[in-house]
């Protein structure tokens, strides 16, 4: 049977594709970011780490969906995606292949849990979904593994709960144990951490409520899923809603989770970035060495 | 007779809380009816073709958009701070910035009256505080 098997956050902010398009990657301001991926990218390539399907939990940034559709949850069924031109000509990275087999079972799943999901075929990915796969693969030819779109609307008001994101991500679990082949399933939230990107108020940064968001992901999610859109709007900016997304992830992986890498920097652009690797607990493998990494300002080397 | 509903919440205070943040315009549905044409004709910059026409002559192809004249007035001055007071969106918004070849840096450092260096600098340095600017009433 399938199994979740991991779940990783990742930022998803387009400068990071920019910086890879540009080979400013290991600039003196670019550098420590992807210093603090390459364990990622290690560890994923290594051993039997690599997943076959990535479920990605990702918002899609006013590109496959205009004014005329805003569906909360939505989830790609196709055989593949292309990347989007969102005003500059598509990222010049690989289509991301589907698994329809595995997405329509999600979906089917899900809607007989109670999630009314909504099922996109003809969609293009945007820098959210590619942005993650670039910073975590690199620059392959090709992905190395299939990819299930998974966009969430938090761009209109309002988006889902915490609480319901935290439980749409118990039955994604569900869905994936009830597929029958044997599949080594990771479940990615992407976005955050804390940002904003417009008015007066662009630029906040909130490094306490980024570590304590991070904290209690790990400890005790199901008290963070609680946590009012008001909270995330004042302390983590704006765009910084985007966390809910990280809580679908975490509900994927079951009460007990081991952290096995996490990695924390202020600034990328205009946010301040959070990447993780997470297991279920039951079934963790040792982390990684160092296991924390914080980098940039006010932030200690550990 | 259904399963008594879970507490609602009451979708009034819910949005009125929003008001409460200072320098900050969430995207609420009022917003996204007002700016419906704005963000539409910014998701139009996604086809090379139409950023080529819109490049040629800004103001004609604004024509196309169904816009008001002040979201024609924000656009032309490229004053993104005015285009979310008129239902702009920055996810929208960035189709033109993008366009015009500027980054969400840029873009975003723009509304806050300071310079692109100011801005650049200030994040290098930590960004934003949150102190003082959670709620306008709270003060906090």
């Amino acid at each position: 049977m399938a199994r979740v098997t991991t779940g990783i956050t990742s930022s998803h902010i387009p400068a990071l594709g920019a910086a890879i398009q540009t080979g400013t990657k290991g600039n003196e301001y670019w550098g420590p970011v992807f210093n603090g991926y390459q364990p990622i990218m290690d560890w994923i390539y290594a051993d039997d780490n690599m997943p076959d399907v990535i479920v990605l939990v990702y918002n899609d940034h006013a590109t496959a969906f205009d004014m005329n559709v805003i569906p909360t949850f939505s989830i790609g069924c196709a055989e593949k995606f292309e990347p989007a031109d969102e005003g500059w000509g598509p990222r010049p990275v690989p289509d991301v292949i589907g698994h329809p087999d595995l997405a329509w079972h999600i979906a089917q799943s899900l809607i007989l849990d109670d999630f009314d999901m909504c099922i996109f075929n003809d969609m293009k990915v945007d820098h959210g979904c590619t942005v993650p796969l670039s910073m975590v693969f690199g620059e392959p030819d090709k992905w190395p593994c299939k990819v299930i779109p998974f966009p969430v609307n938090v761009v209109t008001y309002p988006p889902p709960s915490g609480a319901r994101c935290f439980a749409l991500g118990d039955s994604i679990r569900a869905a994936v144990e009830s597929f029958p082949e044997d599949l080594n399933v990771h479940v990615w939230g992407t976005g955050g951490m804390s940002h904003q990107l417009q008015g007066p108020r662009a630029g906040l940064i909130n490094k306490e409520f980024d570590l304590n968001f991070i904290d209690q992901l790990i400890k005790d999610p199901e008290t963070l899923s609680k946590m009012p859109h008001i909270e995330y709007l004042r302390e983590s900016g704006s765009e910084g809603i985007e966390l809910v997304m990280w809580l679908i992830m975490r509900g994927a992986l079951g009460d007990k989770v081991k952290d096995l890498y996490t990695f924390y920097h202020i600034p990328a652009s205009n946010t301040a970035l959070g990447a993780l690797i997470l297991q279920p607990e039951d079934t963790a493998k040792e982390p990684l060495d160092p296991r924390v990494v914080h980098s940039g300002h006010s932030l200690e080397a550990v | 007779m259904t399963e008594k509903k879970k507490e609602r919440v009451d979708i009034h205070a819910y949005l009125a809380e929003f008001e409460d943040i200072p320098g900050t315009r969430v995207f609420t549905a009022q917003r996204a009816r007002k700016g419906y044409w704005l963000n539409q004709f910014a998701m139009s910059l996604m086809k090379e073709e139409n950023r080529q026409r819109f490049k040629a002559d800004n103001a004609a192809y604004l024509e196309d958009w169904n816009l008001t004249d002040a979201q024609k007035q924000a656009v032309l001055a490229r004053d993104y701070n005015a285009m979310i007071d008129e239902g702009g969106n920055v996810y929208f918004l960035s189709k033109l910035f993008s366009a015009d070849g500027l980054s969400f840096q840029t873009a975003a450092g723009s509304m806050t009256g300071m310079t692109k260096e100011e801005y650049a600098q200030m994040m290098i340095d930590g960004g934003r505080s949150p102190e003082g600017v959670r709620s306008k009433k709270g003060g906090y």
